[in-house]
């Protein structure tokens, strides 16, 4: 008898940033036998980040599109849209759908991504409340914006600060309401909180930090204030980011070891089950970089293990996990980029660049570089990614004075004489 | 509709169709084509769409812009003259019969 599952192919489960890398990757390497991806969102795959940087009130203007439909076709993937995978039974390897269909699997991914905190405070279900992680959020919050004066912000992080900006170049009063003592407060380093709050606030946005928003008012059903530790704040529209969980009900359902997030090897691989991978917001995984296990939630990291992942069943090379994280967010006129992963013992130095906009954050742990924060200055960014994946490490006395771009090629000179 | 040939590093060509008013990055990403990863969604944030213009074509393509041709510095593979980031490369009906290589690495 053949083992459950076999030659039932890989079943994928979310049709995100991360599943659409599996797929992608699985065929790329020629990866033969069936591919499913069930998505319970009903449209094909699209990313994320244009949803908080821009604001519009139908799909086209927002530019989301990964690929179109004739991609999966082509491709011969089977692209279930609008399908829930309500359970995994793990020893007879296969999931059931929402409406009760039964599909086996000989490989599985989870890239099932991660779901908004809700707010957790009265009124939050009035008319005019939102968060923002879908498309379907973000035309919303579009529309709104198209008639809206007072808008609160509740959650000082990358999301909210993007959204800040783009409803503050609409014309609209725009107030953040942050419960920590300062924006971004785990995300990036003290220095460059203290930098962008500055910047955001020059650009005429309110930012309350330190400041709870203790319930939400409306008039018929719709908002018309927030009510916070400082005082009551006029609103006719709320968007809220206050972090998000990761989708790892299903795992944690079916018997999978889980720890905010799908805990899998540095294979990606459940800890729990060989058969079962799990890639993007929805894991929990080893990185070098980190002590630990980190979950992260980017889209490097959604697109570098989907493709680890989609390699390794079709076959092909793949050694551990070890893709050095990246990430950006465009928060108006500042473009934020962070390359490898800083911890907040890391030793920070702060230097201006060569124009006004530019800054940049070097982190340094046991005097070597570790991450690396630019604001405007992707060039700087792209040489950090370079230098943190190459040896020798970079220590703070090989940047005494200079930038990474001049270190980095000035390195290469050296390689290319050598 | 312009169309645009996307060279592999082993040779093999992919002829597809660009929409003129988009991206050169987008052709090679809607029609699956290996090689431009394109993370960042054609923000110039991410090197990640890196092409080499074919030399004949250079001229027809342009130099590229100014925060551009910092990042080319620090793409993955090497810089080259007709080096681009294919996200910043407009597609427009002039562009029709461009070879574009993909160089070997893009992270
Ligand atoms: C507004 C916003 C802006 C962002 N901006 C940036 C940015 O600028 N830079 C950056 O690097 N990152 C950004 N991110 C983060 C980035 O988009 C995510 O890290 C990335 O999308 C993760 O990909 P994923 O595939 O893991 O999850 P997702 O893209 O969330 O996809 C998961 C999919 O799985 C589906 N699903 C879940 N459970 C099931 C189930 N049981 N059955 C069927 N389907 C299921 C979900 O509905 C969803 O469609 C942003 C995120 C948001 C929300
Ligand atoms: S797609 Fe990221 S720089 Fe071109």
């Amino acid at each position: 008898m053949s083992a459950p599952g076999a030659g039932s192919g890989v079943v994928v489960v979310g049709g995100g940033q991360a599943g659409f890398s599996v797929v992608q990757a699985l065929r790329g390497a020629g990866y033969e036998g069936p591919v499913t991806v069930f998505t319970d969102e009903p449209r094909l795959p699209y990313q994320r980040p244009p949803l908080s940087k821009k604001a519009h009130t139908e799909p086209e203007g927002l530019g989301v599109d990964l690929v179109p439909e004739t991609f999966y076709r082509e491709r011969d993937i089977d692209l279930r849209l609008g399908e829930y995978v309500a359970a995994i039974d793990t020893a007879a390897c296969a999931v059931t759908t929402g409406s009760g269909e039964r599909v086996p699997y000989e490989h599985l991914v989870l890239a099932t991504g991660a779901r908004n905190r809700p707010l957790p405070v009265p009124g939050a279900e009035l008319s005019g409340v939102h968060a923002l992680r879908s498309l379907d959020d973000a035309l919303a919050i579009g529309r709104a914006l198209t008639t809206a004066r007072d808008v609160v912000v509740v959650g000082g992080g990358f999301i909210g600060l993007e959204l800040a900006q783009v409803a503050r170049a609409r014309g609209a009063n725009v107030t953040v309401v942050e419960l920590a003592d300062r924006l971004l407060s785990r995300a990036v380093s003290p220095q460059l909180q203290e930098h962008l709050r500055q910047r955001h606030e020059r650009d005429g946005i309110r930012i309350h930090t330190g400041t709870a928003v203790e319930r939400i008012e409306g008039k018929g059903g719709q908002v018309c204030q927030v009510l916070t530790g400082q005082g009551p704040l006029p609103a006719d529209l709320v968007v809220y980011g206050i972090g998000a969980a990761p989708r790892d009900e299903l795992a944690r359902d079916a018997g999978l070891a889980v720890d905010d997030g799908v805990v899998v090897d540095e294979q990606l691989r459940s800890v729990s089950d060989p058969r079962v991978f799990a890639v993007g917001d929805c894991a929990r995984h080893p990185h070098p970089h980190a002590d630990g296990l980190v979950r992260l939630e980017s889209v490097q990291n959604a697109i570098d293990q989907g493709a680890l992942v989609g390699r390794r069943i079709a076959g092909g090379a793949a050694g551990p996990y070890e893709s050095l994280p990246w990430f950006w967010s465009d928060q108006g006129p500042v473009k934020l980029q962070i390359a490898g992963l800083r911890a907040s013992t890391d030793e920070v130095r702060v230097v201006p660049g060569d124009t006004p906009e530019r800054l940049a954050a070097y982190a340094f742990r046991d005097e070597r570089l570790v991450a690396v924060e630019t604001l405007n200055w992707p060039a700087e960014h792209l040489a950090a990614r370079r230098l943190l994946q190459q040896d020798p490490p970079v220590s703070p006395a090989d940047l005494a004075g200079a930038t990474l771009g001049a270190l980095a090629r000035a390195r290469r000179t050296k390689e290319v004489r050598a | 509709m312009p169309i645009v040939i996307f060279e592999l590093p082993d040779g093999t060509q992919r002829k597809v169709t660009a929409d003129a008013g988009t991206v050169l990055m987008q052709a090679a990403v809607s029609n699956g084509v290996d090689g431009i990863v394109a993370e960042c969604g054609g923000n110039a944030s991410c090197a990640t769409c890196h092409v080499y213009v074919d030399e004949r074509h250079g001229e027809l393509v342009g130099p590229p812009n100014d925060v551009e041709d910092e990042m080319l510095d620090f793409t993955a593979a090497e810089r080259r003259p007709t080096s681009r980031l294919s996200c910043q490369v407009q597609v427009s009906d002039a562009l029709d019969g461009l070879v574009v290589h993909i160089p070997e690495e893009q992270v």
